[in-house]
């Protein structure tokens, strides 16, 4: 199989402008998720009143629906209540609100696991409450949750690839309109899957790299 | 107020302690004075721990009254953080911080609770460490230590804030028996020096060894106290700690 080079020279600017866009929507997806991750975990952890349920329901409703259906509600459905946002907006909006939920439990799962007798012990030489989260709890479950989390910001990437249903134009909608222009089926999708590896390949070695810094102390390599 | 004998560092009064339903402490009468060494005995599930995590404020109590040098530390207003800085406590689990190396383990409490110039509390971690025997595993994580240096390092980490008293809560039950040795050592170390330590333990022979008094509880309640360790382990005077003793003769 010939691949047409001269095509693929031609369409690389297209490629990098949609890659970073993809990478932009990926950024902030996951610095937000990240943000309502650590947010609602501790929420649920310390068992805040009356936001917990708050929390509980928003993290069934966010996980038990697809993406796609909480872009079309963001962008279509919110049109018509008068809230207009870009399609750019929408999807940020969309891949937090779907990778909170996945951040949360993560981060949860992490806190959950430090155990009872780290915290007395942590006690029984003076430490504040303040002082036991940040200097015993939170290292202790960051540790624990730092494979769950890398997993979810290499998913959260991945998960942008939908978002050309509401019209946002990165690596797969770019890929599509190639395809459907020029016919160039088999050089698009070969441009489509390197921009991809080449943004996420990076990401999985920094994120591995910083699993075993982190874990290095309690887990060893 | 009833006045309190300088010398009595910690009494306790009627102490009743309960979960759910199941009464764990009867109305506990103890007190200890400074330099003393008490160890207290009795079977599995008697509330010998559970007392000593009374005294650490570490279980909230259903009656009585636990002061330590004079200051009730179960009524609302006391500050539990720097009365616990004073009492310091080791667990059977050595539960040592396992993200942090052994120095920083032992530096957490007097650098962010006490507030301590780093160099000055280095210097009594170093020396602490050396008389254990341990000052060249500093850097080491816990992960990295065998179960009877864990439970030194643990030591050291409790003795670092300078407390006036230090509860042991069965130091030694996880440990392999030749390791067992090794902490209770440093342990006798600080009888030596003087330190107040209220000590719950298995370990017959030391209890013998180290204790000014004995404290014998089952079911809840504290069965029999005495002053001669020695009278106590050749002819106890009740039948409950009898028939204790006996378990531990083959």
């Amino acid at each position: 199989m010939n691949l047409n080079w001269d095509f693929i020279i031609e369409s690389l600017h297209l490629y990098g402008e949609a890659a970073l866009t993809t990478f932009r929507l990926g950024f902030w997806g996951i610095l937000f998720s990240l943000f309502i991750g650590v947010i609602c975990s501790i929420i649920l952890y310390f068992n805040i009143k009356g936001l917990g349920k708050i929390v509980k329901i928003y993290v069934e409703l966010s996980r038990n629906t697809p993406l796609l259906i909480q872009l079309f509600f963001l962008y279509f459905g919110l049109t018509k209540v008068g809230i207009v946002l870009s399609e750019e907006a929408c999807a940020i909006i969309g891949l937090s609100f779907l990778g909170g939920s996945y951040m949360t439990e993560a981060f949860r799962s992490g806190l959950e696991a430090v155990g009872v007798t780290q915290i007395e012990s942590g006690l029984s030489i003076g430490l504040s409450k303040l002082q036991l989260a940040r200097y015993i709890i939170f290292p202790q479950a960051i540790s624990v949750s730092m494979p769950s989390l890398g997993a979810n910001c290499i998913f959260l990437l991945k998960e942008t690839s939908i978002v050309g249903a509401i019209a946002v134009m990165d690596l797969m909608n770019i890929t599509k309109n190639l395809i459907g222009m020029y016919y160039q089926t088999y050089e698009s999708l070969f441009m489509l899957v390197v921009s991809y590896l080449i943004m996420i390949l990076p990401l999985s070695f920094f994120l591995t790299w910083l699993e075993r810094k982190v874990r290095y102390a309690e887990f060893g390599n | 107020m009833y006045e309190q004998d300088n010398e009595e560092l910690l009494v306790i009064k009627g102490l009743h302690k309960e979960y759910n339903d199941l009464i764990v402490l009867k109305g506990i009468d103890l007190k200890i004075k400074k330099g003393e060494v008490v160890v207290i005995l009795g079977p599995s599930g008697c509330g010998k721990s559970t007392l000593l995590r009374c005294i650490n404020g570490l279980e909230k109590i259903q009656g009585g009254d636990i002061r330590y040098k004079n200051e009730s530390i179960v009524s609302k207003d006391v500050n539990l953080q720097d009365i616990r800085q004073q009492i310091g406590m080791v667990f059977q689990s050595y539960d040592l911080f396992p993200h942090m190396t052994v120095i920083e383990n032992i530096l957490l409490g007097p650098l962010k609770v006490q507030k301590r110039n780093k160099k000055e509390a280095m210097e009594q971690a170093c020396e602490l460490l050396d008389r254990v025997g341990l000052l060249d595993r500093q850097d080491s994580y816990p992960r990295q230590l065998s179960g009877g240096q864990k439970q030194r390092i643990a030591i050291v980490r409790a003795l670092c804030m300078n407390p006036e008293i230090m509860l042991f809560d069965e130091v030694t039950a996880s440990l392999d028996p030749e390791m067992v040795r090794e902490v209770l050592d440093v342990i006798l170390g600080l009888t030596k020096q003087g330190m107040t330590m209220i000590i719950v333990t298995h370990e017959m022979n030391f209890a013998r060894s180290v204790a000014d008094r004995i404290i014998f509880m089952d079911e809840g309640d504290i069965c029999e106290t005495s002053e001669e360790p020695e009278e106590f382990f050749t002819n106890p005077k009740t039948e409950r700690a009898k028939h204790f003793l006996n378990i531990f003769q083959y």
